[in-house]
């Protein structure tokens, strides 16, 4: 497919090229002097020593910004055929005749079509790609901006802060409940191409929305970057849930920071699956603020050859009488890697907390490798803390139990497989546990234990 | 006519430990064989071993089925053909349902038929109808999983069916279910039967062809079901007279061949 770039600014980055995304978007004073200031901070952080390993990125080697088209597109016979052509390979028409209440999908990095239900609208919501939203909510959007994750926070968070562009803008009035979950589908397919992505949501006090976010990409020669900032306001007595399926061609770096901060009584929930991608460091987190906030964090990474899924969970109980839970399940095979990285901080004074953590490995072949990094840092003596943790091979006996019965070993392995992930697949919509399943069939077809 | 089941002489090897030896069965057609033997005499290898357990290796003799030579099949070739294994202790597996297993295994029934013969399965074992989609042989008694094999055994119809204690574990309503059920299969199906037990109360409800003696690794002694009488009132020693008696004359053959 050609690129249909109508903008696209040189490989590399210089302040000089953050100047020009800025202009080219022609966004306001404050907003470039966050990307500079972001970007001074990106060169003085230290690559992470870490986690996966990063040290073959060429930060120099990447396109930052691209535009395919002048305008955000709003309806859907506006958009080109061109990428329609792309969504109709993604089956995404069909997916939102059925489920979608919203469409913000992301086609090389920047939003070019975006639908959202009239109804949506009348109760106040606000679902817009995040350039709008600076644009059009400005006094909103300047309120919540960068507050979750700082540009500090760590080295790709400031060069998401520089370079940021598309993602979704999403603001939920008070007591509002938006029903269906609010998708967005994005993909790159320009070579090289680095996706920075933004988004930010504001659940207002007793408000409720499932975000989801599913990510497929094309298959391309060099490397790829895609560094996205997530973060998340949950007020009093507020429910979000930000579902990703993510599934990057097995070139792509995937490092990402995502963030939640939930008051009084509110819910978070992070549903998590990283299925594609050479290389994954993500690992959402939840900050319970005031008493009565829960997290609930499912996370899913498979890793086929030569991929390494470095997945897990944060949460950090500030408040007292706050309760979390992980679930982390990983499955490595052939040459792949999984590691679970987990960080569960109790603040001193957060009496009454409630934690519980599992994570759980399954592996096929000789070479396949799963570890866990578990940090807990317990300030307060009146918590109550649970971690479980278990490796598993697929074991001969189950296999043999289930050919026994005549299901072909490959067969067996895909149910096995599909059992072990069940509980994390079963908090998925629909189209997407479907999805889901097939993807990781496909990944297991052929495998010899 | 030609046995279903044709084991003759049979050597069967694991970690270069020899489990079973000279071990010879022949099972026809509707035939109920019963083995029963102490802990530690071969009895579950001999049924792994046919059904094609990947750990168990056949290095002497030869195991037929329907005059089809076993040893190079993989399990899923010989449930094809009509093999079945009950086991001892059935593999939990979580998030895999009943339902899910037996529509990977019966292809050609179409879905709406395969859940209504489940169903009617369950019923029969007295299982309620969730068994189908929650985890198989998860959080299930003992009991459960017994009646949750004979379901599968229902579904799939096989020529032979091998039960490695199936009456161990549970109480005597189940084992009458159990049973039951053996006893329709074998009329309505003409399915044919190697059960393993340690129990002779088994005997009380089933009328089996043949009753097999196994110590050692091999089969010492076969008769009718009167044997299973004999060994309640004598227990295992009696056995092991003759099968040292046999393991005597046998060497002496081979010297005086020698």
């Amino acid at each position: 497919m050609p690129e249909r770039a109508v903008f696209k600014a040189r490989k590399g980055l210089n302040e000089k090229i953050i100047q020009q995304i800025s202009q080219h978007k022609q966004e306001p004073q404050w907003m470039r002097e966050f990307r500079l200031q972001a970007y001074a901070l990106f060169q003085k952080k230290p690559m992470p020593r870490w986690g996966a390993d990063l040290s073959a990125i060429d930060f120099s080697d990447i396109y930052y910004y691209l535009k395919p088209t002048r305008q955000s597109e709003k309806r859907w016979e506006d958009v080109p055929s061109e990428i329609k052509t792309t969504f109709d390979r993604l089956g995404i028409p069909q997916a939102e005749r059925k489920y979608l209440a919203g469409v913000g999908a992301q086609y090389e990095s920047e939003v070019v079509y975006h639908s959202l239900q009239k109804h949506l609208e009348k109760k106040g919501v606000i679902f817009v790609d995040t350039d709008t939203g600076l644009r059009k909510y400005s006094k909103i959007f300047k309120k919540y901006f960068g507050t979750v994750v700082p540009p500090g926070d760590n080295k790709f968070a400031a060069l998401n802060s520089a370079v940021w562009s598309g993602g979704s803008f999403l603001y939920v009035p008070q007591g509002v409940h938006v029903d269906l979950p609010l998708q967005a589908y994005f993909r790159i397919n320009a070579e090289k191409m680095g996706q920075f992505e933004r988004t930010l949501i504001i659940a207002e006090e007793g408000s409720s929305v499932h975000y989801v976010e599913g990510c497929t990409a094309s298959t391309y020669s060099s490397g790829s970057l895609h560094s996205a900032v997530v973060e998340i306001i949950v007020k009093r007595g507020a429910h979000v849930r930000y579902t990703t399926i993510q599934n990057w061609a097995k070139n792509v770096y995937n490092l990402v920071t995502k963030r939640a901060v939930a008051y009084q009584d509110a819910v978070m929930e992070w549903v998590d699956g990283n299925l594609g991608s050479f290389k994954t460091m993500k690992y959402p987190s939840v900050y319970l603020m005031e008493p009565g906030a829960r997290a609930e964090i499912l996370s899913l990474a498979f890793a086929a050859d030569g991929q390494h899924q470095d997945a897990g969970g944060k949460v950090i109980h500030v408040a007292p009488h706050t309760s979390s839970r992980i679930i982390s399940k990983s499955i490595s095979k052939g040459t792949g890697r999984t590691s679970y990285r987990g960080l569960l901080k109790v603040h001193r004074g957060a009496t009454d907390v409630k934690s519980r953590v599992v994570c759980d490995a399954l592996m096929f072949g000789k070479y396949a490798r799963s570890d866990t990094y578990p940090t807990i840092k317990i300030d307060e003596l009146q918590t109550q803390i649970e971690h479980e943790a278990s490796v598993s091979k697929i074991r001969d006996e189950q296999l043999f139990y289930l050919t026994s019965r005549g299901v072909t070993e490959d067969e067996a392995r895909g149910l096995i497989v599909n059992g072990f992930i069940e509980p994390i697949v079963k908090e998925l919509p629909m189209e997407y546990a479907v999805e889901l399943n097939r993807l990781i069939e496909m990944e297991m077809e052929g495998s010899v234990g | 006519m030609t046995p279903l089941l044709n084991i003759r002489n049979l050597e069967v090897t694991s970690d270069r430990k020899k489990i079973i030896q000279q071990c010879s069965l022949h099972i026809r057609k509707g035939e109920v064989h019963i083995i029963m033997g102490p802990n530690g005499s071969g009895k579950s290898t001999l049924c792994h071993t046919i059904m094609g357990h990947p750990q168990y290796r056949v290095t002497r003799g030869s195991m037929k089925f329907n005059d089809v030579n076993l040893q190079k099949l993989s399990p899923t070739e010989r449930a094809k053909l009509g093999l079945f294994l009950a086991f001892q202790y059935p593999q939990a597996l979580p998030g895999v349902s009943l339902g899910q297993v037996m529509r990977a295994t019966a292809h050609s029934m179409p879905l709406p038929k395969l859940k209504q013969a489940l169903q009617n399965a369950l019923q029969s074992m007295q299982l309620a109808e969730e068994f189908a989609t929650r985890s198989l042989n998860e959080h299930a008694s003992g009991g459960e999983k017994k009646r949750l094999e004979m379901v599968q055994l229902m579904l799939l119809k096989p020529k032979l069916a091998i039960l490695d204690e199936i009456d161990s574990g549970i109480d005597i309503d189940a084992l009458k279910l159990i049973t039951q059920a053996i006893n329709e299969q074998r009329a309505q199906q003409k399915t044919s039967f190697l059960i393993i037990t340690h129990y002779p109360r088994l005997l009380q409800h089933l009328t089996p062809d043949r009753v097999h003696i196994m110590m050692h690794g091999r089969i010492v002694h076969s008769g009718d079901s009167t044997l299973g009488k004999q060994l309640e009132q004598e227990g295992y020693a009696a056995f092991e007279y003759t099968h040292k008696l046999t393991r005597t004359l046998r060497k002496k053959q081979t010297t005086q061949r020698d």
